[in-house]
């Protein structure tokens, strides 16, 4: 197998249990380099979970995750970052006082100025910065949040908050982008372009993972779908194939898949 | 009633010692909570700390007054690293209900029986300040009148000293908040996870803050007992720690010259407030005596009372301080 071959991201017999909850519970999987990989599965399967364990969020009760070949389980999130990954959240964290710009800044990694000392010489960091906030400001283009540029990220809507968020982890310059429900909350127009955004990072060398619920969403974008049910993995394959497994429509789309749900009778 | 009086002690309130040692405390809390959102509720325990290591490494070990006063800024250092290497890591709250503790512990510490051969019990430790005064081109006893404001001697040069000292330090946190140091302090005030998430080393960083702005705090409470001349544990109580959060609330959190003006207003209020009560004309008085038993002793904590009410006007009508951004306030209801 060559490099570009071997899975950017493994985990082998993750568990994480929360009292007699057992909310992540998987065997095998291997998340392909330079591929966008969608993670479904009903509301409280373990995805966030999942992401939590895999980011260094949350510590896993037994089970190994690689990354790059190396192991990482019970690294810190931070220096996760600064090994390449990278992570946005379903309950979307713009820092509200801080304007657009300066969360864009603050996600470049190795800053000479964030060190106290050097902080005091702005001549040994305000190259460094000029530099960054360049590339800020072209992702921020890229991102159509150049208007919102000097306003504090609080006044923004949901939305654009979410798009922000992808916008500043992409500032790390991640190999692998981690996304929760990055589309939710984004009016469909909106949502179109975010997509045409996502698909282009493979193509910049990142490994895209992220959690949807929307299916057309899925069937769009993503190469690979792995499915999630009560923190196992049920279901992968390509999408259409999960499109089509029995397993996944029972569990995702519980047994009143295809009729009108204001006539089911939900109790 | 003796106006004249009053105006002059109001205005040499408004930039006297008091301010400038306040202020400083201020600034500290400014970085722990204002640009950190560190709850820290012992800012006096630093100040103590700042004042005992020059007192007693002087007083007791007989060291230099300079490298007493090099000693007492590594010791405050050496605290607040001691307070947030367990705390830090947990929730907010644990580190205000540490840092409250440890500055009462320390109070309490100072003044037992136990400790008295160094620390002077309850008497404290006086006659340690010499070195700093017999650099003073004032005399030191004598009036010095510059407008308004009256001073000894030997205030003027404390207040020339301080002073210097307080706008280098202010200029110091203004050039560290507007640099990717301070952005990052900024950020993990607002989410931390987020901060995580980005490749901060978000425990280092509250480390660095906490120990930056506790050994400012020192540098009040070394200030301090050189213009008392004396340490007294009892001074260095919980409610000098409360009377800073007022300076930093007034004055808004998180803006730079916020500790300065929060203090002048405070101090030169609770002066003005004072020796006006003190100087009613005779009859009111005797009837205030009478009725709302305003006796000399109750006229200081009166002022305390007039200057909460002033602090709930401010609440009401400029929630955010005075340099504050109501905009930014409005963010936190979104
Ligand atoms: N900190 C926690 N303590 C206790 N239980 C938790 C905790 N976090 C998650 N859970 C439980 O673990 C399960 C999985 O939750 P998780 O948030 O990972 O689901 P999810 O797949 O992301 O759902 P959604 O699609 O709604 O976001 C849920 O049953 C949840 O209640
Ligand atoms: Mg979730």
């Amino acid at each position: 197998m060559t490099a570009a071959e071997q899975p950017i991201l493994t985990a082998r017999g993750v568990v994480k249990t929360f009292g007699g909850l057992r909310a992540v519970d998987v065997d095998q999987l291997e998340i392909q380099r330079n591929k966008i990989t969608a993670l479904i599965g009903p509301n409280g399967a373990g995805k966030t979970t999942f992401f939590n364990l895999l980011t260094g969020f949350d510590q896993v009760d037994s089970g190994e995750i690689t990354f790059d070949g190396a192991v990482i389980t019970g690294t810190a999130p931070h220096r996760l970052a600064a090994k390449g990954m990278v992570r946005t959240f379903q309950l979307t964290k713009a820092l509200a006082k801080l304007s657009t710009i300066e969360n864009m800044k603050l996600g470049a990694l190795d800053q000479r100025g964030e060190k106290f000392w050097a902080a005091l010489l702005p001549s040994s960091w305000t190259k460094q910065e000029q530099a960054i906030e360049a590339r800020a400001d072209a992702i921020l283009r890229r991102f159509n949040l150049t208007a919102m540029r000097d306003e504090y990220a609080g006044t923004m809507s949901g939305g654009q908050r979410k798009l922000l968020e992808m916008a500043r982890a992409l500032m790390t310059d991640p190999r692998l982008v981690m996304l929760d429900e990055p589309m939710a909350g984004v009016n469909p127009a909106l949502a179109q372009s975010l997509l045409e955004l996502i698909k282009l990072l493979p193509g910049e060398g990142r490994t895209v993972i992220f959690v949807e619920h929307n299916m057309d969403v899925v069937q769009e974008i993503a190469d690979w779908v792995i499915v999630m049910a009560e923190g196992r993995i049920i279901a992968q394959g390509t999408p259409t194939e999960v499109k089509s497994n029995k397993a996944v429509i029972d569990a995702y789309l519980g047994a009143h898949h295809g009729e009108d749900l204001s006539q089911v009778d939900l109790t | 009633m003796d106006w004249g009086f009053i105006l002059e002690r109001s205005f040499s309130a408004m930039i006297g010692p008091e301010v400038v040692v306040y202020a400083l405390a201020a600034v500290g809390l400014n970085v722990h909570f204002g640009y950190t959102g560190l709850m820290n509720f012992g800012q006096v325990g630093f100040m103590a700390a700042g004042a005992y290591g020059v007192g007693v490494s002087v007083f007791w070990l007989g060291w230099n007054f300079w490298i007493g006063i090099v000693f007492a800024f590594v010791y405050a250092g050496v605290l607040a690293l001691l307070l947030g290497l367990p705390t830090l890591r947990l929730r907010a709250d644990y580190l205000s209900l540490v840092t409250i503790a440890a500055s009462e512990t320390i109070r309490l510490l100072a003044r037992s029986r136990v400790m008295q051969p160094i620390t002077g019990g309850v008497e404290g430790v006086n006659q340690f300040a010499g070195p700093f005064y017999d650099l003073s081109p004032f005399e030191l006893g004598k009036f010095y009148s510059f407008g308004p404001f009256k001073y000894l001697g030997r205030d003027v040069w404390v207040l020339l000293v301080g002073w210097t000292l307080l706008i280098l330090i202010t200029l110091m946190v203004r050039q560290l908040m507007g640099s990717p140091w301070g952005r990052t302090l900024r950020a993990i005030r607002e989410d931390e996870d987020a901060a995580r998430a980005l490749g901060k080393n978000v425990y280092f960083y509250k480390m660095q803050s906490l120990m930056f702005g506790g050994m400012i705090g020192a540098v009040a409470g070394v200030l301090q007992v050189i213009q008392k001349s004396s340490v007294q544990a009892d001074t260095f109580n919980p409610v000098i720690t409360f009377t800073i959060w007022t300076i930093l609330i007034i004055g808004g959190p998180g803006r730079v010259w916020s500790p300065i003006v929060g203090a002048s207003i405070y101090w030169t209020l609770i002066v003005f407030v004072e020796n006006t009560l003190r100087q009613l004309p005779p009859g009111l008085r005797a009837t205030l005596e009478d009725s709302i038993q305003l006796s000399d002793f109750n006229i200081a904590m009166l002022r305390f009372i007039l200057v909460g009410g002033g602090l709930l006007l401010l609440a009401r009508f400029r929630p955010q301080g005075i340099f504050g951004s109501r905009e930014e306030m409005a963010l936190d209801r979104r």
